[in-house]
């Protein structure tokens, strides 16, 4: 789904219902991964975005397929707003052979050239280069695209965030920063990893614009990553956004959260990024049977795509050393 | 016409910037360049402007903006000047740029190449001295390109640029700058993953790569002149492919191996070369010896600094033990 350039006053009933869609899908489909991580069903250790979703929803719907989509270890929603098949997304999270990377890269290296999801890395901070990097590749060549990385808060304590910004700022690429602050660097809270309150003040001295909004407001984050993709599109010069939300998961599937309480918790439920939306669709006046249909829809949508993955073939072992080199060096190195 | 080495690596980038837009500069200013190199290259600099970034010191950003450039379809050169600041940026070589064609199950690749000044220069003491072929060579999905001629400086580099598919390390070597060889416009280049054989000889290999391969060179002249042995001159040209075979013949022909290396003497290249050696040509081998770099880090002191150097002294006095052993 792209609505490139809508402002969100002009969005019918239809996108917003479209969008509505879309978060139950991440949220949904995360709620799989979940269930079968509890199961054993899940090799490693993978990341949910649980309450972050509005944030990959806004920001994808403006990007072209041919735009660049960098993330990281927390990448799933990113990855099917953008336009990823989501069977083959989760075939590749429970490491089989028809998943996006036929099992080699799994929930934190989910890549998707055909999609432009040229890199989700599984090490923090890791992308926020790279995606300037492919930034750098498009305007060189004189194209419109650009690249927009996704990061955490937790990025912001890593030198290459911040050489980053300084080489975006100096080169004017057309990269799109977006902070996911959920509050949280791994099991740290903000106020613990940093004394800069707000994301947005590091692009300050860089000279980059940035904003810092709702994130859990997916109207919100439309109407911003509007203005800065066009902003961007339009100067070739990059912008940050700060999108303010909350982990509702823990860091990793399995994690315990000994350090936030039950009350924590059930306060930021009360911001939910899909029953904010569900309120603002009631007074549009979308009927409750309408929105429920959504839900029950994508819910059957997956639970097809959960079996059929389940049931699909895992890596032959015997493939275990194909691919480390893109020619037959592969070859020269067995010996 | 006879070319340095310094001037290889000018004209393989000169080159391959006019002959295809996708390769770009990340930096670019390839520090310590003879005078004949930078008459080369500073035009070129000019002239492909739109191509080559100025860079802050960055070396994790710029190691990532060109792992990212390439994702995007470009052929980057990133320079990570000298040696030992390949350490700054490894997070992006080794385990972003290594990982990517493996990791997305083949659906791409990055032909950047990470240009390294590298090994013992001469007073750089232990933050500039590094030689990183056998850290790197431990990082599969990289190709880790170490010429030991002029010929090779220009070929490997400009095969990196024009050519790879993969991510390749170039370590250059300060000392190797003023090294010329023979270079015939448009001669084919020796493939990549093939050893050179420098020498020919009957008694003893010397397998050489990088600044080991003129010393290599000059050691075998040395058995020859004053010692009535014949030495073979083994140059690996690249780390990874590695060519085991070219080892594994010349030792079977010559029955005694020396492997110089300016790694460290434990877990080095040599120590790779002597346990293929080991597993599969013992039935021919008499001898086996590595003249390495000791496991200390590198003193500033001149003398120090002797010490511990590979020069063709000691790989003369290496082969003579091999020789005598058996």
């Amino acid at each position: 789904m792209t609505l490139q350039g809508m402002s969100v006053k002009e969005l019918n009933k239809d996108m917003l219902l479209a969008f509505y869609e879309q978060l139950w899908r991440i949220r949904l489909f995360e709620g799989q991964v979940q269930r079968l991580a509890a199961r054993g069903e899940v090799p490693g250790f993978p990341h949910l975005s649980t309450g972050q979703e509005a944030v990959a929803v806004g920001v994808c719907a403006h990007l072209r397929e041919d735009d660049y989509l960098f993330s990281g270890h927390r990448a799933h929603g990113h990855v099917l707003a953008k336009g990823s098949d989501p069977y083959a997304v989760f075939a590749e999270i429970i490491g089989r052979q028809d998943g996006v990377c036929r099992g080699r890269g799994g929930s934190m290296h989910l890549v998707d050239v055909a999609h432009g999801v040229l890199g989700a890395t599984g090490v923090v901070a890791g992308n926020v280069s790279l995606a300037a990097g492919a930034a750098w590749a498009a305007q060189v060549r004189g194209e419109s695209r650009l690249a927009v990385v996704f990061f955490g808060d937790g990025a912001t304590g890593a030198g290459v965030f911040h050489e980053t910004l300084n080489l975006a700022s100096l080169w004017q690429l057309p990269l799109l920063l977006v902070c996911e602050n959920n509050g949280m660097a791994e099991f740290t809270s903000r106020e613990e990893h940093s004394n800069v309150a707000k994301v947005s003040a590091f692009a300050v001295p860089y000279d980059i614009p940035a904003q810092t909004i709702d994130g859990n407001d997916v109207l919100a984050v439309y109407e911003a990553a509007r203005e800065a993709i066009e902003a961007i599109r339009a100067s070739g010069a990059p912008r940050l956004l700060e999108c303010m939300t909350y982990r509702m998961a823990g860091h990793y599937v399995g994690d315990a959260q000994h350090y936030r309480s039950k009350e924590e918790l059930a306060a930021m439920k009360q911001k939910d990024p899909i029953d904010r939306l569900r309120r603002h669709l009631v007074k549009q006046g979308v009927s409750d049977n309408e929105l429920e249909a959504v839900a029950a829809r994508v819910k059957t949508e997956l639970d097809a795509v959960v079996d059929r993955a389940r049931r699909a073939p895992r890596p032959d072992p015997a493939t275990v050393l194909e691919d480390v080199y893109s020619t037959a060096f592969a070859m020269a190195q067995r010996a | 016409m006879k070319i340095s080495f310094a001037e290889g690596v000018a004209k393989a980038i000169q080159e391959s910037l006019a002959a295809n837009p996708r390769v770009l500069l990340i930096g670019g200013g390839i520090m310590g360049l003879n005078t004949a190199a930078r008459a080369l290259l500073d035009p070129v600099l000019r002239d492909f402007a739109s191509r080559i970034m100025v860079t802050p010191i960055s070396e994790l950003g710029l190691a990532g903006a060109g792992v990212g450039a390439a994702l995007a379809g470009d052929r980057p050169l990133v320079d990570l000047s000298t040696g030992s600041f390949i350490f700054q940026a490894f997070a992006q070589v080794a385990n972003e740029a290594a990982n990517i064609h493996y990791m997305t199950g083949g659906q791409t690749s990055v032909p950047v190449t990470f240009y390294s000044l590298a090994g013992r220069r001469g007073g750089g003491a232990a933050q500039h001295s590094h030689a990183t072929q056998a850290l790197l060579g431990q990082v599969p999905g990289l190709q880790v390109l170490t010429p030991g001629g002029a010929e090779d400086a220009y070929g490997l580099l400009k095969w990196a640029l024009l050519e790879s598919r993969n991510p390749s390390v170039y370590l250059s070597h300060p000392l190797l700058f003023d090294e010329t060889a023979e270079w015939i416009p448009h001669d084919p280049f020796l493939p990549v993953g093939k050893a050179r054989i420098r020498r020919e000889g009957r008694d003893v290999s010397l397998i050489a790569s990088s600044i080991m391969v003129p010393r290599a060179l000059a050691a075998a002249e040395t058995l020859q002149r004053q010692h009535g042995i014949s030495a073979e001159v083994v140059d690996l040209r690249t780390i990874i492919p590695l060519d085991r075979d070219t080892v594994l013949q010349s030792a079977a022909k010559t029955g005694r191996a020396v492997i110089a290396d300016e790694c460290h003497h434990s877990y080095g290249v040599a120590a790779e070369i002597a346990a293929t050696l080991a597993e599969k040509g013992l039935a021919s081998l008499k001898a086996v010896r590595r003249v390495t770099m000791p496991d200390v880090p590198i003193p500033f002191s001149a003398p120090l600094e002797a010490e511990i150097t590979v020069t063709a002294e000691k790989i003369v006095a290496g082969a003579l033990d091999a020789v005598r052993a058996a």
